[in-house]
């Protein structure tokens, strides 16, 4: 089932946000304050890849957890379009979130967060049955796209705690990839990949774009940078607060 | 007989047994608490049955009582000399012209009419007492109708025995609401409770309660829909009546492995041996 | 309450002597959904447990539970037989000690059809069939379905209780440390099981633990207690990742990584 609804045009917004501001309080540290995010407004259209770029330590994966309500916003909107019509994600309650991530909006960490004892493929094929699917289809599914992204068939039936980074990467790759969420974040999504594997990958997201699903990336290598940016959206680093 | 009252027992315990019964028919297989009094014999004897024949005997009674199905051995013998003595009533051997019949362990093979009266000897009235320790437990369990407990043990039989392994006190549900122990008759008798035209009073002195199953009321023995219940028997004829119907007793004749079957109930075999029935032992001793 | 929730409670509150267990504590509950209560001891996580099972009456607040047919019941209004019928039914309660939830003289078979037999079920073969099919389910070798759970494993007594406790399809479990007692190789198989079982089944949940690890594995929400408060609530991840409260981040900051 693809997330996209058909009635959605090419150039519609996806994904809108404004004013949106995150700091962290660590209140262990005798409670300083971090902003990391002030004032951000950002707009995605369906098809696009739009790319988050700026110094390290700036608030690139900041703006992308919150986004998908890992992090919580601290004022802003973080409009979504879900089923249709637009749903502020800061202000949402827990089950609008989870229902928002389980159908419109896909996220690809930098690290695959293991679950123990579950194989790759069903990390990979959960997504699908949880919409759903028969356990066989969206096995075959996964095994497919697995594939595609070199992991071999020996692996398929094992947990991914004892691949190496780059295949545990693949895998999680695999997963976010899968479910066709019409908005799709992804972390470095090359990071750890050789370059056949980054060529994949590569291709894998300008598929996604030209079938309507919108990307935000962040990507440090140039080259795929260059392969799959619509454009880019700089983020500035804030003055220290005092 | 001088310096007691009739039957023994204070009227104003009898009474309060009076009352107990009354609650005890009102809920058919509700065990109701009493105030066991001290009796002539020890606990384990029949105090129980022996304290509620006492409360609803009267005057114009008839009295019979067995153990085990026998008029003539020696606690039958004895108890029924008690309220002949304390009482004056009449006693019989005969089912069929008693009133009031107090028994340990058997019901009689008779069906009973609806102007007599069954007593039994009650040990144990607490169905569930070997699967759960706790009495307040069990009282809970009564009062919320939660016998799951003795299903699992029926199932554990089957599990493991490939049957339901009681063969005597089996659990009853009466009235569709009550567990309860029927007393160690053997499960063959079961059925006879069921809607039986006779008042049916159960007294166990030692654990003092009291309970009781009203006239034509439904008595069913637990089971499973893919096993029910079955009245198990000897597959013999009584040996001396020819019997095949009744509850045999197993007796050993000689040191040889010799045995004879013979019914427990022994009003009824000789009801049928006056009668003119024969089993294979009475031919036997005819042919010498 | 809302209009869709499957449990609520407000204002719940409760003493033992000075010691304040609970403090106006609310909590919802969604059809399907699995909320995490963590804290240290003495937080209260067990006592709020027991206060909305109907296992503990609390000093003030009330807590709903609205049936299959939608209607709302008041659990500490209800009648004991309503609520034992409850508890047998439509409610699980899975403790910490498997132990203090089986038969342990009873077979597998009747440990897990017992639920069964007390609903009414009436034919042994069906019952012991269910029962082989839930030992299946919980990863038991169905050769085990006579067998006493004295010969069983910590880890196996905890997969039987949890057994017991789904056979009745129940639609709300409440769960004490279910992995608490067990060792640590020994945990991952066992909130597997949890996973796929309340996720395959639509289950909702509450489940206490000490553990924000298993937390984070199985529940959608999250609460965190301090000393008989709530002192933050949300989505798992999100309180996980980016605590807010001072007593969150000291409790997630303090949680030792493999």
């Amino acid at each position: 089932m693809s997330g996209l609804r058909d009635d959605t045009p090419m150039s519609q917004v996806v994904l809108h946000t404004d004013a949106l501001d995150k700091s962290f309080t660590l209140h262990l540290q005798g409670g300083v304050r971090i902003p990391v995010l002030a004032g951000v407004g950002l707009d995605l259209q369906a098809g696009e890849c739009v790319v988050l770029s700026g110094p390290s330590g700036v608030g690139k994966s900041t703006l992308m957890r919150s986004l998908y309500g890992n992090y919580r916003a601290e004022a802003g909107r973080i409009l979504i379009r879900h089923h249709g019509a637009m749903v502020d994600l800061a202000s949402a309650d827990p089950r609008t979130i989870l229902a928002i991530r389980h159908e419109t909006l896909g996220y690809v960490s930098q690290f695959l967060r293991v679950v123990p004892r579950v194989p790759a493929l069903d990390v990979v094929a959960e997504v699908l049955i949880g919409r759903g699917a028969s356990q066989e289809a969206a096995r075959q599914a996964a095994t497919d796209l697995l594939l595609r992204l070199n992991i071999p068939r020996r692996l398929h039936g094992l947990p991914p705690a004892t691949f190496s980074g780059g295949e545990q990467q693949r895998v999680n790759l695999a997963r976010g990839f899968i479910g066709r969420h019409p908005v799709l974040l992804l972390d470095e999504p090359t990071a750890s990949l050789d370059a056949e594997n980054r060529s994949v990958v590569v291709a894998m997201i300008n598929e996604a774009k030209r079938s309507g699903i919108a990307i935000i990336a962040i990507c440090h290598d140039t080259d795929v940078r260059d392969a799959i940016a619509d454009r880019l959206f700089p983020l500035m680093p804030l003055q220290d607060a005092a | 007989m001088k310096g007691y009252n009739f039957a023994y027992l204070d009227e104003q315990t009898k009474r309060m047994i009076r009352r107990a019964l009354l609650k005890a028919v009102a809920i058919p297989g509700h065990q109701v608490p009493f105030g066991s009094r001290e009796m002539p014999l020890p606990y384990g004897w029949g105090t129980g049955g022996i304290q509620v024949t006492a409360s609803v005997l009267g005057a114009g009674d008839v009295l019979k009582v067995i153990d085990q199905g026998a008029d003539d051995t020696t606690n039958a013998v004895s108890i029924r000399r008690f309220f002949a003595r304390t009482a004056g009533v009449r006693t019989t051997t005969r089912t069929a012209d008693a009133t009031l019949i107090q028994t340990r362990h058997r019901i009689p093979e008779k069906t009973l009419r609806d102007d007599q009266i069954i007593v039994y000897q009650v040990p144990q009235p607490e169905p569930l007492f070997r699967l759960e320790p706790s009495r307040v437990e069990t009282r809970r369990m009564h009062g919320l109708a939660d016998y799951g407990l003795m299903h699992v043990k029926l199932y554990e039989d089957i599990a493991r025995f490939g049957q339901i392994s009681i063969s005597y006190d089996y659990p009853v549900m009466v009235n569709r609401r009550h567990l309860m122990s029927p007393s160690p008759i053997p499960a063959f008798d079961n059925p006879k409770m069921h809607r039986m035209p006779a008042l049916q009073l159960f007294g166990a002195g030692r654990e003092k309660r009291i309970y009781a199953i009203p006239p034509w009321t439904e008595v069913r023995s637990l089971d499973f829909d893919d096993h029910p219940f079955r009245a198990i028997n000897a597959a013999r004829p009584c040996g001396l009546c020819g019997a095949t119907d009744a509850y045999l007793d197993e007796v050993v004749t000689d040191d040889r492995g010799g045995r004879l079957f013979v019914c427990s109930d022994t009003d009824h075999c000789a009801e049928r041996r006056a009668a003119g029935h024969v089993g294979e032992e009475g031919l036997k001793e005819a042919a010498e | 309450m809302t209009d869709d929730t499957l449990l609520s409670a407000r204002g719940l509150s409760l003493s033992f002597g000075a010691n304040d267990a609970l403090v106006s504590v609310d909590v919802d509950l969604w059809p399907g959904e699995m909320l995490a209560v963590v804290g240290e001891s003495g937080s209260g996580k067990t006592t709020l447990l027991n206060v909305l099972s109907g296992r503990l009456v609390p000093d003030a607040g009330a807590v709903w539970y609205r049936d299959p047919a939608g209607k709302l019941h008041d659990v500490h209004a209800m009648p004991a037989p309503e609520l034992r019928t409850l508890h047998r039914s439509d409610w699980g309660f899975v403790h910490q000690d498997p132990k203090q939830n089986l038969r342990m003289n009873v077979t597998a078979g009747g440990n897990v059809g017992e639920r069964l037999m007390a609903q009414g079920a009436r034919h042994y073969g069906n019952i012991r069939e269910q029962a082989i099919d839930w030992l299946h389910q919980v990863e038991i070798d169905a050769n085990r379905v006579d067998d006493l759970p004295r010969t069983f494993s910590g880890g196996m007594l905890q997969r039987l209780q949890i057994a017991r406790t789904l056979v009745t399809h129940p639609r709300l479990v409440f769960m004490d440390e279910p992995t608490g007692s067990l060792d640590v190789s020994v945990q991952a198989r066992l909130l597997d099981l949890i996973r796929t079982l309340v996720t395959r089944l639509k289950i909702a949940a509450v489940l206490v633990t000490h553990d924000i690890g298993v937390a984070r594995l199985l529940a959608h929400r999250i609460m965190v207690m301090q000393r008989g408060r709530v002192v933050e609530t949300g989505l798992t991840d999100q309180v996980l990742d980016d605590p807010q409260h001072p007593y969150t981040q000291l409790l997630v900051s303090s949680v030792l990584q493999a």
